[in-house]
């Protein structure tokens, strides 16, 4: 393998082609963590509205779920792209197709992170749902208010007990954000076809890709289990339902 | 007027009947013992009085409040109603002392100072305030149940619900927690205790419950039930869970 080529001038836009990989690694992080921002927080509230009994809360929440999670991503993607401004009200649709800045990127993100709070939202729901009943009644015997009850004591347990699965939805969402390329982001992987088309590099610059997601993969195990250690509660074995 | 007063109550799961026209009181300072057969009700009977279980007819009144009322405030009524639990139900990701303290910082809006000096000291009377840092799952069953009936004094009740509070136990730590329960029916607490501890009913009951299949089939002076249990479903369960 020789990885030369890097280092010489791309064909185009001035700079060489390791500039264009690490602009490619830019958006894949980019798109990753925005759509996880997205993710977590809907998918949080989605998962949540799961598990009351409301059933003005749960419905929507499991006609959201049950929706997105099974539309592939792929149709997400074109979606926001090509059909949400044609839907929206005119001037909304007119600014989206030529006003709004990045609109390639910020479908990605807004595709990909609603797309992933449907799985998110799962993941959180069955973590509520592993804490048994018994805790419920005995926080609410004390008096507590059913949403303090989900304050002090279901979240908390809750989130501790997905931070396994929540670590997988965040690796899954990097992996997917290649799928960001079909619609124009210059992503890693997006990045990665143009060198190679550029360059019959193909071999050196998707091992080189593959690197990069590996690293990138590796720091969140890290970080979650960081995470994970942190939070950790002394003398705690599972949920024992 | 009693402390808790059962009327009629009746409750369904679908077609199934949990409890069946269940009548009979509690009066302040009371202590009864409610026995009979797994399944018969007992812990649903028990969970009536706070409302975690709701029932569909008849009527409960609770302190002066009804409980099946739309109207009532039901978590300002539980925080007067100290509830103990088989499964010890200590919250596993706060330590001993913060598990005392939430509800009396959330719901009784003390400070956080406050709180933890009435902690503390209730910790020092059940023979632990050595571990009040410790985590539940550190320590052992006997342990986190006395926690647990701390947790329940700590806001102050006027009234006591167990529900069988030493079955998950050990043979060896059943006593440190009925210990515990007697000193405060001895105190005078108002207590309703579903156990098929017969020692402590012995010891301390005022009154003896046996419930099978949703009904109350006896409720007599304590005398009267261990001296001549009128129905045989009573005599039968005694005489099981006195011979071994
Ligand atoms: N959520 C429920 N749905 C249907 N049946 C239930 C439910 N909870 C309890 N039961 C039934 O109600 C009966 C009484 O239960 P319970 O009050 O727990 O009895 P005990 O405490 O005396 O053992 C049992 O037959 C039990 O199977
Ligand atoms: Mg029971």
């Amino acid at each position: 393998m020789d990885f030369g080529f890097l280092t010489q001038p791309a064909f185009s836009g001035g700079g060489t082609y390791l500039d264009w990989v690490i602009s490619g690694v830019k958006w894949t992080l980019l798109v990753s963590l925005c759509a996880w921002v997205i993710a977590f927080t809907i998918g949080s509230v989605l998962g949540v509205m799961r598990t009351t009994r409301v059933a003005w809360l749960y419905g929507p929440a499991t006609a959201y779920v049950e929706l997105f999670r099974n539309i592939p991503l792929l149709v997400h993607m074109f979606i926001w792209y090509f059909v949400v401004p044609e839907i929206v009200p005119n001037t909304l649709g007119t600014w989206m197709k030529q006003g709004m800045p990045m609109p390639e990127f910020w479908s990605a993100v807004l595709a990909l992170g609603f797309y992933t709070a449907s799985r998110v939202a799962e993941q959180v729901r069955s973590g509520i749902q592993s804490i048994p009943r018994g805790q419920t009644h005995a926080a609410l015997a004390t008096g507590l208010t059913m949403p303090q009850v989900y304050r002090h004591l279901l979240l908390p347990m809750g989130y501790r007990i997905v931070i396994p699965p929540l670590t997988s939805e965040f690796l899954t969402i990097f992996k997917n954000s290649s799928v960001a390329l079909t619609i124009g982001v210059l992503e890693l992987t997006a990045q990665a076809r143009t060198i190679s088309e550029y360059t019959f590099r193909t071999f050196e610059i998707f091992t080189l890709a593959t690197v990069v997601y590996v690293l990138i993969t590796m720091a969140v195990v890290v970080v979650m289990q960081l995470l994970e250690r942190r939070v950790q509660v002394p003398g705690y074995i599972g949920t024992g339902k | 007027m009693a402390m808790i007063e059962f009327k009629n109550v009746s409750k369904w799961y679908g077609s199934f009947q949990v409890l069946k026209d269940c009548t009979t009181q509690v009066e302040k300072g009371e202590v009864i013992v409610v026995c009979g057969p797994s399944g018969s009700g007992k812990s649903t009977l028990i969970k009536c009085v706070n409302g975690l279980e709701p029932f569909q007819s008849g009527s409960l009144i609770v302190n002066g409040q009804s409980v099946g009322d739309k109207a009532t405030n039901l978590p300002q009524l539980r925080a007067k109603i100290g509830m103990v639990f088989q499964n010890f139900e200590l919250f596993p990701h706060m330590n001993v002392t913060a598990n005392l303290n939430l509800a009396q910082v959330k719901v009784l809006g003390r400070g956080v100072e406050e709180a933890t000096a009435k902690s503390h000291a209730l910790l020092r009377r059940v023979g632990l305030i050595d571990h009040a840092q410790k985590f539940p799952g550190q320590l052992s069953g006997g342990q986190q149940q006395r926690v647990s009936i701390a947790r329940a004094l700590a806001m102050d009740p006027i009234a006591m619900l167990f529900d069988e509070p030493t079955s998950a136990l050990d043979p060896e730590m059943i006593n440190e927690v009925l210990d515990v329960m007697v000193e405060l029916a001895q105190e005078g607490m108002t207590m309703m205790c579903v156990t098929h501890e017969m020692g402590f009913a012995r010891k301390v009951a005022h009154r003896v419950i046996f419930m099978d299949r949703g009904e109350i089939v006896e409720d007599a002076t304590k005398n009267d039930f261990f001296g001549t249990p009128r129905s045989e479903r009573a005599q039968q369960f005694l005489s099981k869970i006195l011979h071994h």
